[in-house]
């Protein structure tokens, strides 16, 4: 009891400002950004292969590979997220994971899956873009905005 | 101190008749019971499913399980008891509640998100002191899925978890307190205020709690007169690595070093390096499955005498985490102490 100091609360609020500070952990940037940065080439590369694989023996014409190659990876990255590997490989990859298309195909099937105990409609259907969503929103909505940007530049 | 009343300083009360823990159980799942303290739990279920359909029903089913075994390892029957007090993470208590459905005793409800252990344990032992009852549960119960589709993302998102951030507890753990025989006892009980220290990250719940675990262990060695050193093992419920080093820092700072003897149940549960939980356990589970079985077990066999445990919790909600609101922090703490003496020195 004899060691005990009258704190203010206020001084006891600065100390915890500070101590919070030097105590929070940092995250190991260098390294995840090495893990994102091969673990996305990856990803790209694969792609690259089906790609050209398509091409040279699959028959078809560039147009319609330029189709098939986004639709083949969603599906990978759908089957990986079903089968439970998905994240793990996220935990470790970071962005690598998150930024390719098979990343967004893992955000609309993590939550299918998460929420279809609530039903196919309030579950499912309502629930399965809930991540992937705003991506959309913006992502849809600023791509309309730019081609009215366009539209009229080339008017004028 | 007036001999007529039970209150003691600001925030403290005494049992005139100190309420005995005479048994407890505590179930977990898979995951910790890989993880160090393994061996200590009554049980560890190989699937944190339980055979259920969703996991809000698997965790329902923990907690209903971890009550009925320990009423059944206590030897009574549940018409002997007169109340349970209990809780847990999800909204509206779902597990409690729905579990409750199936057991018959009077029932009380809290939240106290992660704090909910030493809440309920407060509660039951307050109320045999009180002469309200001859015997209480107090019980809580957590689970990782169930939480992680509540407050985060879905289990299959691909995510980069923080170096702050905790992971939940797959885990129950039951209290029964009674007024026979020779048990540990509460002997006090310190009821927390609400701090917010303005931490807005969810991510980072270990320094969210850590004000309101500080003061309310500062109130309990005031309001009691005793000194840090009194106890054998000041134990916070999960605070996690990071929110353990600012509580003892923010303690020292106050003039109280109780470094030695200080543990984090968070910390405890998890082996964070191998088991890939970065900044340790959290959820009412944590707190509950640990202090029922390694702390109790100790105080059992006489390893320690004297424990304080301050389960802590992070009053955040999904919704006001997204509406930019910082997380309110709560800890209570109660002393358990088995001594011949009714706890006295």
């Amino acid at each position: 009891m004899s060691k005990k100091k009258n704190m203010s609360e206020n001084e006891i609020i600065k100390d915890f400002q500070t101590i919070t500070k030097e105590t929070e952990p940092k995250p190991k940037i260098i390294k995840n950004c090495i893990n994102a940065f091969w673990v996305g080439g990856l990803i790209c590369l694969i792609g690259q292969i089906i790609h050209m694989l398509l091409i040279n023996y699959g028959g078809f014409d560039e147009e319609t590979t330029k189709m098939l190659v986004p639709a083949i990876m969603v599906f990978l990255g759908a089957v990986l997220t079903g089968i439970g590997v998905y994240d793990k490989i996220a935990s470790f990859a970071g962005a690598g994971t998150l930024v390719p298309i098979t990343g967004f195909s893992n955000s609309v099937v993590s939550p299918a899956m998460e929420f279809k105990k609530e039903g196919f409609i309030f579950g499912v259907a309502a629930k399965m873009f809930i991540i992937a969503g705003p991506v959309l929103v913006y992502g849809i909505g600023s791509s309309v905005v730019v081609g009215i940007i366009y539209y009229l530049s080339q008017r004028f | 101190m007036n001999s007529n009343t039970k209150r003691l300083g600001v925030q403290t009360v005494r049992m005139q008749n100190p309420p005995k823990i005479i048994t407890t159980y505590s179930m977990v799942g898979p995951k910790e019971g890989e993880g160090p303290l393994g061996q200590y739990f009554h049980e560890v279920v190989k699937d944190d499913t339980l055979g259920k359909e969703s996991y809000e029903k698997a965790e329902s089913e923990l907690f209903y399980q971890t009550v009925i075994k320990a009423i059944e390892s206590a030897n009574l029957k549940q018409e002997d008891i007169n109340y349970i007090f209990a809780g847990d993470l999800l909204n509206q208590l779902t597990s409690t509640c729905f579990a409750a459905r199936n057991i018959n005793i009077p029932f009380f409800g809290l939240f106290g998100a992660c704090s909910t252990m030493t809440e309920s344990l407060s509660l039951a032992a307050m109320m045999i002191d009180g002469g309200f009852a001859d015997y209480t549960i107090a019980a809580t119960v957590s689970h990782f899925s169930s939480s992680e589709r509540q407050f985060r993302f879905p289990l299959e998102y691909g995510s980069v978890r923080r170096p702050t951030s905790q992971w939940t507890v797959t885990g129950a753990g039951a209290m029964i307190l009674g007024k026979e025989g020779n048990f540990p006892e509460v002997t006090y009980v310190t009821t927390g205020l609400v701090k917010d220290y303005g931490i807005k990250d969810s991510n980072n719940m270990g320094a969210a709690m850590a004000p309101a675990a500080v003061d309310t262990i500062v109130k309990h060695l005031e309001d009691t007169g005793r000194g840090e050193k009194y106890y054998d093992a000041i134990v916070t419920g999960d605070l996690g690595k990071v929110g353990k080093e600012i509580t003892l820092q923010l303690l020292e700072k106050q003039g109280y070093n109780i470094r030695d003897i200080y543990y984090d149940c968070g910390d405890l549960i998890f082996d964070d390096e191998k088991q890939g939980t970065n900044s340790g356990g959290s959820g009412c589970g944590c707190s509950a499955s640990v202090a029922c079985s390694y702390f109790y077990g100790k105080l059992m066999n006489k390893e320690i005498k004297k424990i304080l445990l301050i389960s802590t919790g992070a009053l955040m909600s999904p919704t006001s985490t997204q509406q930019g609101e910082s997380i309110p922090g709560i800890a209570h703490a109660v002393a358990i102490e088995f001594n011949s003496n009714g706890g006295e020195k």
